[in-house]
């Protein structure tokens, strides 16, 4: 099989880590042979996040430029588009419907910019859901990470895995059942 | 056998382990700050610990080398020049147990000053050069690394770029092998560097290289990958990766781990081989000058730039003018910059910098250098580690000759205090500097993700050791109004600098408060919330650069997900709009 991408992007401290972390555990078990980049540093202090994921046959380069991935999972909807040229022209987009405000915007500097995920619909296919306040409704925001990963599993389509037992080997036993009924939530999100 | 998944960083500490290592001793610096953060799980199979800068780590770590054992040294690539003059010594006093300094250089910048590449270090300070590719390497070629060391009688630098350090693959595991030494006996003529011994030893270095270049013909670590023979690439470390994707299936390859010095004849061979010769590296044209140099023919740098990392998108453009096809949105994203935490200790010293409009302010590297981000924007220079007081030092001097009338302010952190402002301090002390020294002591090593220092009171790892005080040491230095401040405090903050201004005797401040992520230390959190009401929308709140604090419908209004109560903005507003609450 050809090498297969995913760029999970987004805001420091919203949990992209751990949701590539579960995707490569199971791609992991799945036998593939898996590559993983982070960015780190500046990036902690509210700034712009992303995270690589990589796998196939055998793997090579960690990470790819513009143009060069599968999916892209947005935790913000502005991050979406600005990781956009990540995604190659047919790749899909995983988006978190949920708005965080840049200092910049905070600061009176610029404004929201209006109709992210139009444009992105414009371009890409797209798999939209309110990840939050589906995380909310769950009873914590925190498990918002895995109900993107259960939406990004549905696009991935790698029924060879068995995602739950991944979740449980992945995350504390503390979470374990939040995390389970993120998973399955967005993954229903994402189907329906 | 079981697979692990592991960064480069903590492949080179599993790496370490395996080779028998057991002296270690670092500075933090992105992207090289995992590799240590990653050794105390080996417990009392090896020493590691934070020095106080990277000069005193690889002189720590060499001097474990002279002791007897294998020892390692890590740093981010500008660490290398503030560790540059043991390395160049050691280089021409060989070693007894094998010594490894890690260099992580920073392509792209993700979070460094410049994209200094630090394989002309080996060239010129005349050692090894080990390039790993991936996190398997990253643990063979430390093992290699040692035993060049031992063999050959002098350091290695292995060099690694932010996409090997940061990058996670699959790795293999080994046992630890334990390294002996025979017992200490002292040799003057060996490792005291005066200039009859230096005058010696000189001759010794050359040999070692010459023997060292005969060993890289034929060393497990320069492999040839032959396929084709139309089209040869001579590649080493992340660049490898790269091109394995981008050039067609029947390339050859010559893939380097030993990279000074390089093996030359190998190298001649290998392009007799092809019709066509390409050097492929990230960043300068290290290999490829060198080649060239010899008389070979080969393209590199002509297509490949020496600016930014590459990625095979990049590279398959540049080589081959095959452009990546991209959709972008009609959207624009807004610029998503780093900026200080909300609640960070030192917004309240940079804020009330900014209304200082006749202030000049010398920063240094570290969270605070987020200081000079708008609209706090209160830095004028940042050039390096210590940097805050000595270049705060110069532009006073300066100021003196011209007339210019603007008060100075150096700027350091604890952790910065320590590594290299304690000597700027004394410089401006001594020399009669017109500077205040300022230390932000936010009581942790905070950019690189929280490491401890001289004044943290814990060691690597997490126990309890000696906390140095700085107004100690500033009074020693004979700073006699040492001004202590909690910078949350706006009017202490200012009276501080107002007095430290108006001080007959020469004053410091310390803007004192521990940064609020420390998980050790307990922090009242609160939550600020805006009186709508009240508000009469001046803006004002806004001046403190919170991310938590934005203007909705013309009032003021406080994120209470990203709020902690500190109460900066409340301290501004002038009608008293924003209250704190209690508790979080």
């Amino acid at each position: 099989m050809a090498v297969k991408t995913a760029i999970l992007v987004g805001v420091g401290g919203q949990g992209a880590i751990l949701t590539a972390k579960v995707l490569v555990n199971g791609l992991m078990r799945a036998g593939y042979d898996v590559k993983m980049s982070e960015v780190h540093g500046m990036s902690q202090r509210g700034g712009s996040v992303s995270t690589q994921v990589r796998w196939g046959e055998k793997v090579y380069a960690p990470l790819v430029g513009p143009g060069g991935a599968d999916v892209l999972v947005a935790f913000e909807k502005m991050e979406a588009v600005r990781y956009a040229l990540f995604l190659k022209p047919d790749g899909v987009a995983v988006i978190n419907d949920y708005e965080q405000a840049s200092a910049t915007i905070a600061a009176g500097l610029a404004e929201y910019p209006a109709g992210c995920l139009e444009a992105m619909r414009d371009n890409f296919r797209c798999v939209v859901l309110p990840a939050a306040e589906i995380a909310e409704g769950l009873g914590s925001a925190k498990c918002m990470n895995i109900v993107l990963f259960g939406a990004l599993a549905h696009v991935l389509g790698l029924d060879e895995i068995d995602w739950e037992q991944v979740i449980r080997e992945t995350v504390p036993p503390k979470f374990l059942e939040l995390n389970l009924a993120a998973y399955r939530a967005g993954r229903a999100a994402a189907e329906a | 056998m079981e697979k692990h998944l592991l960064s480069g960083n903590e492949a080179i500490a599993r790496g370490a382990y395996e080779a028998g290592v057991q002296v270690c001793s670092a500075y933090p610096g992105t992207p090289s700050t995992e590799i240590f953060e990653s050794l105390p799980q080996y417990g009392a199979a090896l020493y590691c610990e934070w020095a106080p800068n990277e000069k005193v780590a690889t002189e720590v770590a060499y001097g474990a080398s002279i002791g007897g054992v294998r020892s390692l040294c890590a740093m981010k690539h500008v660490g290398l020049n503030v560790a540059a003059d043991p390395l160049f010594t050691a280089a021409y006093n060989g070693v007894r147990g094998g010594f490894v300094i890690v260099t992580a250089d920073d392509p792209s910048m993700h979070s460094s000053q410049n994209e200094q590449d630090n394989r002309y270090y080996a060239r010129s300070a005349k050692v090894a050069l080990v390039e790993p590719s991936d996190s398997q390497e990253c643990i063979d070629f430390m093992k290699e690394a040692y035993a060049i060391s031992e063999r050959f009688d002098m350091p290695v630098i292995f060099r690694t770029t932010t996409n090997i350090s940061h990058s996670k693959s699959l790795v293999r595991f080994s046992e630890r092998e334990e390294h002996r030494c025979e017992p200490y006996v002292r040799n003057q003529r060996k490792f005291n560097c005066a200039p009859a011994n230096a005058y010696r030893n000189h001759p010794k270095v050359e040999q070692n290289l010459r023997d060292l270049a005969a060993y890289g013909e034929s060393c497990p670590i320069n492999k040839l990958e032959l396929r084709g023979s139309r089209v040869g690439v001579i590649t080493a470390s992340i660049a490898y990766q790269y091109a394995k994707e981008v050039f067609p299936e029947d390339t050859s390859f010559l893939k380097l781990g030993l990279t000074n010095p390089l093996p030359m004849g190998l190298i001649r061979d290998f392009a007799a081989k092809v019709e066509k010769l390409y050097v492929i590296e990230e960043l300068e044209g290290f290999m490829e000058e060198q080649i060239k140099a010899a008389g070979i023919p080969c393209v590199g740098k002509e297509l490949v730039s020496n600016l930014y990392e590459l990625n095979p998108q990049r590279l398959r453009e540049m080589v081959f003018g095959e452009k990546p096809v991209v959709k972008e949105p009609a959207v624009k994203a807004v610029p998503r910059p780093p900026v200080l935490c909300p609640g960070c200790p030192h917004r309240g010293f940079f804020y009330t910098m900014s209304k200082g409009r006749d202030f000049v302010i010398a920063g240094d590297i570290g969270c605070y250098t987020l200081g000079g981000a708008a609209p706090l924007d209160a830095l004028d220079t940042c050039v390096c580690m210590g940097g805050g007081f000595s270049i705060a030092m110069g532009m006073s001097k300066a100021f003196a000759a011209t007339g210019e009338k603007k008060k100075i302010f150096g700027v350091v952190g604890d952790s910065t205090f320590f590594h290299s402002g304690m000597t700027g301090a004394a410089e401006i002390l001594y020399n009669k500097g017109a500077v205040i020294p300022v230390v932000l002591d936010n009581h942790i090593t905070g950019m690189t993700g929280h490491q401890d220092n001289p004044g943290s009171g814990y060691t690597l790892q997490g126990e309890a050791a000696a906390a140095i005080r700085i107004e100690d040491v500033l009074r020693a230095y004979g700073y006699e109004n040492v001004i202590v401040v909690d910078p949350q405090d706006l009017a202490a903050m200012q009276k501080a600098v107002d007095d430290a201004l108006a001080s007959a005797v020469p004053a410091a401040i310390i803007c004192r408060r521990p940064c609020l992520l420390i998980k050790r230390i307990p922090h009242e959190k609160g939550l600020c919330v805006v009186d709508r009401e009240k508000c009469v929308g001046c803006k004002k709140c806004l001046k403190v650069g919170c991310p938590a604090v934005m203007i909705r419908e013309g009032r003021s209004s406080i994120d209470p997900n990203q709020c902690v109560g500190c109460t900066l903005c409340a301290q501004v507003c002038p009608v008293g709009a924003i209250t704190r609450k209690e508790g979080k």
